[in-house]
C-alpha cells in the first residue's frame, strides 16, 4: 500500500531496453496499411505515423510514455507486481506459467500494464499505459491492481489520471479473477470521480472487450487515436456469430466518433497539446495539484 | 452422479436447462405486487433484460434480470437472453431510480453474454456496459446480485457488480463461455468440457476465490425439477443479505449511509485478485521519500 512512496528508476524500461533498443538490421519498416517502405528514423521523428497514409503504428508502452510526458519526468510505480497463477491454468497447448515466462522474456516487461507519475506540458499527472505486446494487453489481477494503485496515488496527491489503453480484454488464463477486474477498476475510478479528480482515457489500437467495457470508456474524457479498432466483440466473433459481412470502417475510432461514443479522434502529433489543454482547464477547477 | 460431485460441464448443462426457473419466474413468486418497466427512453426496449419495481417480503425493491426464453419462439423474442445496449441503458436508468428512492437493487444474472451483433456495436455495447459498472459503483443503495443460471462475462457483470454476489449451486460464472474459451485456448470449441473444468467457473470455485459470497443449495436434481423450492431458497438468501446490509448501512431516517456503503464496495472489489509483489533487486537504487511529496 505504501509502495508509491518508493521511487523506482524505470525498472521495466531497463529490462525492456536490453531487447527492444537493439537496432534491427533492417532499418526500413513497411507500413501495414499502405505497404510503403518507411525509414525507421523518419518514423521515429514522425511519432510512428506513416508519412504517406497517416497509419498510426502500435507503440510500446515505453515509446508512448516518451512521446507523451516531459523528458525525464516519468517515475514508475509498483513495477514488481507479478501475476500468480490462481487457477493453476493449463490448456491443451501450454500452461499460464510458461506463457507468462515467455511474455516476460519476449517483451522485457513484467506485465501488460505500467503505472507511474509524470508531467505533461508541465502538468503533473498519474499515467497508466497498456503494452499490447504482453499477452495482448490483457487485463488480469496485476493489471487491475496497478490501476487501483494509480487511482490511490492520484487521490493522495490530488492528480488527474491518464490511461492509455490497448487491450484484447480480460485475461482468459485468470478466469473470473480477470472478469472481476472490470468491476475493481471501474469502482476505483468511480471513487476518483467522487473526489472530483478527472480521468482521461486514450483508446489506441486495438481496444476491445473487457477493457473497453469498463474503466477505459467510463472516463470523463475519451479520446481515440485515428484508425484504432475499438469495440466490444472482436470483428471475427461478430462475423462468425451473425454471418454478416462487416461494413467498411466498422469499429474504428472514426466509427465511434460518428456514433457519439468518443469525445474526439486526435492524431498522435496533436495528443500532447490536446492533453495539455485539458489538464490546464481541469486544473482551474481548483481540486487539482498543479505542481508536482 | 451425486450433486456434490457434478463436473463443471454437468453444471453448465443444468445452468442452461430450458426448464430452469428464469428471472420472471423468481419475480412472479417473490414479488407481490410487481410492476415491470420498459425501455431506455432513448432507443428501444430490449426484452433480453427485464426491469421493474415491486414489494419483496414487505420491502420495496428495484429488480433487474436477464431473461431467457423457455422455447425457441420466446428465445427469439428475448434474443436468447443476450442484452443489447438499450437493455443496459434501461438497466442504468432503473438503477438511478433505485438510488433516487433509496430502494435496494436486486439483480438476477442469467445470460450467455452481451449481444455481439453489428447494431449493438453501432450503439456502443462496450460503452453501455461500462456506464452500468460506473453507475453501480456510485449507487447509494445496497445491491444484491444472484447468479441463477449462466453468468456470461461482461454482459452478466454489467448488472452483477453488487455488494453481495450469491450463486445457485449449479449456476456458473465465467470470463467467457466454455465454448469460447475452448476456441481461444484449445483452438477447438468441442473442448468446452475441458475448458469448463480448467476455467473454474462453479459456485464453489468462486466462493473459494472470494469472488462470490455464498452458494445457495438446489434441490438434488436441480432447480428445474423443483422450481418453487429453488425460488424460495433464493428468496430466503436475498432477504437475509438485504437484512444484513440494512443492519450495516441503514440510517434511523430510513436512508443509507452512502459514504460507508460506497467505501465498502471499493474495498470488496479491491480485494479481488491474485498477485505477489517482489521487492526490487538489491542493485536497484531505491529512495524512500516522506509522504506528501
Amino acid at each position: 500500500m505504501k509502495d508509491w512512496f518508493r521511487r523506482h528508476h524505470h525498472p521495466s524500461f531497463q529490462s525492456a531496453g536490453a531487447t527492444s533498443r537493439e537496432i534491427p538490421e533492417d532499418l526500413w519498416e513497411k507500413c501495414p496499411k499502405c505497404s510503403e517502405l518507411l525509414y525507421q528514423r523518419e518514423l521515429e521523428n514522425n511519432e510512428w505515423v506513416c508519412s504517406r497514409c497517416a497509419y498510426h503504428f502500435r507503440l510500446r508502452a515505453e515509446q508512448r510514455i516518451a512521446q507523451l510526458t516531459d523528458e525525464g519526468s516519468f517515475e514508475e510505480h509498483s513495477a514488481y507486481l507479478l501475476s500468480t497463477d490462481p487457477l493453476n491454468f493449463r490448456s491443451a497447448t501450454e500452461s499460464y506459467a510458461d506463457k507468462l515466462r515467455q511474455s516476460r522474456e519476449k517483451t522485457g516487461l513484467s506485465e501488460s500494464m505500467l503505472i507511474g507519475t509524470a508531467t505533461l506540458a508541465g502538468c503533473p499527472l498519474v499515467l497508466a499505459v497498456t503494452d499490447f505486446r504482453f499477452m495482448g494487453g490483457s487485463m488480469g489481477s496485476v493489471y487491475g491492481e496497478k490501476l487501483v494503485r494509480a487511482v490511490d496515488i492520484a487521490l493522495d496527491r490530488r492528480l488527474p489520471v491518464l490511461t492509455v489503453n490497448a487491450s484484447g480484454g480480460a485475461r482468459q488464463q485468470e478466469g473470473m479473477f480477470s472478469l472481476m477486474q472490470m468491476a475493481k477498476t471501474t469502482t476505483a475510478f468511480a471513487r476518483l470521480g467522487r473526489e472530483r479528480l478527472p480521468h482521461i482515457s486514450l483508446l489506441t489500437d486495438p481496444c476491445t472487450a473487457g477493457v473497453t467495457a469498463s474503466y477505459a470508456t467510463s472516463a470523463d474524457i475519451v479520446i481515440a487515436e485515428p484508425g484504432a479498432l475499438i469495440g466490444f466483440a472482436g470483428p471475427r466473433v461478430i462475423e462468425q456469430t451473425t454471418r454478416q459481412k462487416l461494413p467498411p470502417g466498422f469499429q474504428t475510432a472514426e466509427f465511434c466518433l460518428e456514433h457519439g461514443m468518443v469525445d474526439m479522434v486526435t492524431p498522435r502529433r496533436e495528443l500532447r497539446p490536446t492533453l495539455g489543454n485539458l489538464l490546464r482547464i481541469f486544473s482551474a477547477t481548483g481540486g487539482l495539484s498543479v505542481v508536482s | 452422479m451425486s450433486p456434490k460431485h457434478r463436473t463443471a460441464w454437468e453444471r453448465v448443462q443444468i445452468a442452461r436447462n430450458p426448464a430452469r426457473p428464469k428471472t420472471l419466474d423468481y419475480v412472479a413468486r417473490l414479488l407481490q405486487p410487481w410492476v415491470e418497466l420498459h425501455g431506455d427512453r432513448a432507443h428501444g426496449d430490449d426484452a433480453a433484460l427485464v426491469a421493474g419495481i415491486g414489494s419483496f417480503r414487505g420491502r420495496s425493491v428495484v429488480v433487474l434480470g436477464h431473461q431467457r426464453g423457455g422455447d425457441t419462439k420466446e428465445n427469439l423474442a428475448r434474443n436468447f437472453g443476450m442484452p443489447r445496449p438499450e437493455a443496459y441503458r434501461k438497466a442504468g436508468r432503473i438503477m438511478e431510480m433505485a438510488g433516487k428512492f433509496a430502494l435496494p437493487l436486486v439483480c438476477f444474472i442469467d445470460t450467455p453474454g452481451a449481444d455481439p451483433g453489428i447494431h449493438s456495436e453501432e450503439r456502443g455495447q462496450a460503452f453501455a456496459i461500462a456506464a452500468n459498472l460506473c453507475t453501480l459503483a456510485n449507487l447509494p443503495v445496497p445491491v444484491v446480485a444472484t447468479v441463477i443460471g449462466e453468468g456470461g462475462s461482461g454482459g452478466a457483470l454489467a448488472i452483477g457488480a453488487g455488494d453481495r454476489i450469491l450463486m445457485l449451486e449449479n449456476s456458473v460464472y465465467s470470463v467467457a463461455s466454455p465454448e469460447a474459451s475452448a476456441a481461444i485456448l484449445w483452438r477447438d470449441s468441442a473442448k468446452a468440457p475441458e475448458a469448463a473444468a480448467a476455467m473454474k467457473i462453479t459456485a464453489a470455485d468462486l466462493v473459494s476465490f472470494g469472488i462470490a459470497d455464498g452458494v445457495i443449495p438446489e434441490p438434488a436434481d436441480g432447480a428445474h425439477v423443483e422450481p418453487a423450492a429453488a425460488i424460495d431458497a433464493v428468496g430466503e438468501r436475498i432477504s437475509a443479505a438485504l437484512d444484513e446490509l440494512d443492519a450495516q448501512y441503514r440510517t434511523p431516517a430510513g436512508l443509507y449511509d452512502v459514504p460507508r456503503l460506497l467505501e465498502a464496495r471499493v474495498e470488496k472489489y479491491r480485494g479481488i485478485g491474485a498477485w505477489r509483489e517482489e521487492m526490487p533487486p538489491v542493485a536497484e537504487p531505491v529512495v524512500v521519500e516522506a509522504s506528501g511529496d
